[in-house]
């Protein structure tokens, strides 16, 4: 572990230390340059093993510590680079991916990556059956099978054959998610407790190959990432500090005072006034996350394909983006994020009163109806429910409105009592099908469906969408699954229950001088190690 | 064998509100609408993982078989993992409480010092400038949010003049590198002959105790400024005035002797409300105590730490108010 000697030691943090104990010169004037101070809500924060963890901090955080075999070109998503792997190649059968490792990857504890330790860790996903494991296992893996078909040739070839063929795109996209991670096996194995394959510890330390490991975590406090020394190109940030700071104003003021580099968590009335400012830059990125409205379809009124178009062109789409959250959330329609491969970026919806209001009357409801929903209760959803509220009701749709925290909006609509509901919604990995199947896929209605995933949450049964979800995943050129996706999505914005709203655009503000961070449209593609400060 | 008596009169009640407590909270936290798997889970995850986690979590099973596997595990001291941390509960509540209990017992110490004479001061004279001016001050602190005076406390102290460091219990420098002893950084940094992470420490810790002591300040100097004017009245003063003894010694020895006791009890009460109400003081000033790690728990639905956490506080709420009654019968002679 770094020393806060070794820190301090010439840098600007140099003065703080020498400084007398006399008052105001304590208080830190600039972060050490060899370690950026990054200010972030991480209270998200569940489990840092790549083999668990879900959520956006923990997959960032793992990004930072751990190497795939490939990943997403950080210039063009649609492309697939080598993180670990040199190169590959799928046999002709197209079952068999054969990866050769780069000879020079090292963990931090120094010890090289082994296509052994990349066999393991993929095991080891499917093996203990956590909240991600489905990004491996929907392609036939199970805890029985995955030892022979994941095996490691020699130290550096990694032989996957898959049980069922799958589009190749499908296949790689699906290895680039935070579960593809490759876990040093000795050091995690040494710390197996009943079997757990070290999941216990592996929660709260680190054994990866990536720029960074886990120096501590204290839950809602800090993180500490030191670097690897045996990362190569060396990253010029000795440390990265995530420091949570809930509240933005408090960000905001320490990113001015200089006691951060950066902020992560601005709201929009903030980024605005700082956009002008020569004191910080922004950089942002468009993620994969959409905010939409869901319509659930055992609502007489809502399953009448004219009401569900009536409501997607009631709403204001652009005032919302405009006035409730510039810079953060974007319009976007599609179920496909602009970014992800195959996004439609057509806006085919905008708002026009008089249409919609024909539309209800063709539904038979021109004198309007009564419907409830649900929503979280903190901005900008709030302020979004209360704009779709006032939209609806000028079409004679009158809504009441039901906050609550999240996670008690998603258990109603798991448990599908909501009527509409306005909900977020991220991608698991970096492949059309994460959301194709969520938005469209729903081959079971019944309370035992194997998918209890978005449609089937609003009871959304289409036959043709939720076929073509799963024959997508077959078709191995690239090209004409693109096509197929596209083709779904014209047809989602016909049929489908769903009002797509906005895209998430994820803002970092930086301090003038610091550069180099790298947003990427899954939290799993953030990357701290270009972070500079001049 | 009076004495006995009492002793397990007060036991058994005790007894019988922390089984209370422990059963409230546990049926709160069933009752809920939230589903705990999401927690662990997530909300993507296929069936079967949520179908596994609920059996993991004893979920099939009836209420009242749950809630006597949680009695069976919490007298064995078990509280439970929590599924934000990756801990034990009980670790957790190590770690984090004593960031409070150091906040909570600065602020009330400065509190204390500066509401009590004050309180007394504006009672000796009631209805000049000072008795108006205390209950101006003292009205705005009950008055103005927490997180509004915590935020512009930032912006003045920190954001403008500079004087105070942000927040956060340290700087990131000093991560670390104390080591941890009480879990309390100014103790520890004391024990550890660490000045410059004394210092830091008590640089940290001034603008979120000052925020909260000014809130309790309020309260202990209105209901001392009350009680005095009380005891003021009091025709023992009358005698003790006759007799010709000075003001202070009347004031301070015959007027405040007399209101100490019931004072206790609101330093007591004032004392237990920082332990458990310092949520909005520690989110504005990231302070990484129980009541922040509480409210984080309680929205991300991990039930074993809002339950272990409910059943901590609530039992040093308990053992506070304890104390101000032995403190009663060993001050007051009326209640012996």
């Amino acid at each position: 572990m770094l020393t806060r000697r070794a820190l301090l030691g010439t840098t600007a943090g140099a003065a703080f230390a020498a400084a007398a104990p006399d008052g105001a010169t304590r208080a830190l004037a600039e972060t050490p340059k060899n370690m950026a101070v990054m200010v972030k809500q991480i209270d998200d924060m569940v489990s840092l093993d790549p083999g668990e963890s879900y959520e956006f901090t923990d997959n960032e955080v793992d990004a930072n510590c751990y190497e795939k075999l490939i990943t997403p070109d950080p210039a063009d998503g649609t492309k697939i680079v080598g993180h670990l792997a040199e190169s590959w190649e799928l046999a002709p059968d197209s079952l068999t991916f054969t990866f050769h490792l780069k000879t020079d990857k090292r963990f931090a504890s120094g010890n090289p990556v082994t296509a052994e330790d990349a066999a393991y860790s993929l095991a080891r996903v499917v093996k203990m059956n956590k909240a991600p494991a489905f990004i491996i296992t929907q392609f036939g893996f199970t805890a029985d099978n995955v030892d022979k078909l994941i095996t490691a040739q020699d130290a550096h070839t990694l032989v996957m054959k898959l049980p069922e063929r799958r589009a190749t795109s499908y296949v790689l996209y699906c290895l680039s998610a935070n579960v593809g991670c490759v876990v040093e096996k000795a050091l995690v194995a040494a710390h197996e407790q009943n079997g757990d394959f070290g999941n216990g510890w592996l929660k709260t330390n680190s054994a990866g190959s990536g720029a960074y490991s886990l120096t501590s975590w204290v839950a809602s406090d800090h993180i500490l990432l030191d670097v690897n020394p045996h990362f190569r190109p060396a990253p010029a940030m000795r440390r990265i500090a995530i420091r949570h700071v809930a509240d933005p104003s408090a960000q905001l003021l320490l990113l001015q005072k200089g006691d951060a580099d950066i902020a992560r968590d601005l709201t929009a009335d903030q980024l605005k006034s700082l956009r002008n400012d020569p004191a910080f830059h922004l950089i942002s990125s468009g993620q994969a996350m959409s905010l939409y409205i869901a319509m659930n379809q055992a609502v007489p009124e809502l399953a009448k394909p004219e009401v569900r178009q009536a409501i997607k062109w009631a709403i204001g789409y652009d005032a919302i983006a405009q006035n409730i959250t510039p810079d953060v959330w974007s319009v976007d329609q599609s179920f496909l994020p602009k970014g992800l491969p195959g996004a439609l970026t057509e806006q085919p919806f905008h708002r026009d009163v008089a249409k919609a209001q024909a539309l209800l009357r063709q539904a038979g409801l021109g004198d309007g109806f009564s419907v409830t929903m649900d929503y979280i209760s903190h901005s900008p959803y709030a302020e979004i429910a209360q704009a779709v509220q006032a939209d609806l009701a000028a079409i004679g749709i009158k809504v009441t409105l039901l906050p609550g925290e999240q996670k008690q909006v998603i258990t109603k609509t798991r448990a599908r009592t909501h009527q509409l509901a306005i909900l977020v919604w991220g991608s698991d990995y970096f492949d059309p099908n994460s959301n194709a199947q969520g938005f469209c896929a729903n081959p079971d209605d019944s309370d035992k469906s194997p998918l209890k995933i978005l449609a089937w949450r609003s009871h959304f049964v289409d036959q043709k969408l939720t076929e073509e979800a799963d024959a997508a995943t077959m078709v191995l050129d690239t090209n004409k699954r693109i096509a197929i996706y596209q083709e779904m999505q014209r047809r989602f914005w016909e049929v489908a229950p769903f009002a797509m709203l906005l895209q998430k655009n994820e803002v970092a503000t930086l301090r003038q001088g610091v550069g180099g961070l790298l947003i990427g449209p899954l939290p799993d593609f953030t990357i701290y190690r270009g972070i500079t400060k001049s | 064998m009076r004495r006995v008596k009492a002793i397990l009169a007060t036991l058994g009640s005790v007894a019988v509100t922390v089984f209370g407590l422990a059963l409230v909270t546990f049926l709160i936290g069933r009752v809920v609408p939230i589903d705990p798997t999401i927690a662990i889970v997530g909300d993507h995850a296929p069936p079967d993982v949520i179908a596994r986690v609920r059996l993991e979590l004893g979920l099939n099973q009836p209420l009242p078989v749950q809630f006597l596997i949680y009695l069976k595990h919490l007298f064995a001291g078990d509280l439970g993992h929590s599924v934000m941390t990756g801990h034990p509960v009980t670790e957790d509540i190590a770690r984090y409480f004593p960031a409070t209990v150091e906040l909570a017992t600065t602020a009330i110490i400065v509190a204390m010092l500066l509401g009590i004479p004050l309180g007394v001061l504006a009672a000796s004279r009631p209805g000049t400038w000072f008795d108006q001016w205390v209950r101006i001050v003292t009205l705005a602190g009950q008055s103005v949010p927490v997180f509004v005076l915590g935020l512009i406390l930032l912006l003045v102290f920190y954001g403008k003049l500079g004087w105070a460091p942000g927040t956060g219990q340290q700087n990131v420098l000093y991560d670390g590198m104390v080591p941890r002893i009480t879990g309390m950084l100014v103790v520890d940094a004391l024990l550890d002959h660490d000045g410059e992470a004394l210092w830091d420490a008590l640089s940290h810790l001034a603008l979120p105790a000052i925020v909260l002591a000014y809130f309790s300040l309020s309260t202990i100097t209105r209901m001392t400024r009350a009680f005095m004017l009380d005891a003021l009245s009091g025709e023992y003063i009358i005698t003790a005035r006759a007799k010709g003894l000075s003001g202070a010694r009347i004031l301070w020895r015959h007027a405040f002797g007399n209101i100490a006791v019931p004072l206790i009890t609101v330093l007591a009460l004032a004392y237990a409300g920082l332990l458990e109400g310092a949520v909005m003081t520690e989110v504005i000033f990231s302070w990484p105590g129980i009541g922040q790690y509480l409210t984080v728990s309680l929205l991300n639905a991990d039930m074993n730490a809002v339950l272990g956490a409910t059943l901590v506080i609530g039992c040093v709420y308990i053992a506070l108010n304890m104390l101000a009654d032995v403190a009663y019968r060993l001050f007051d002679p009326r209640v012996r």
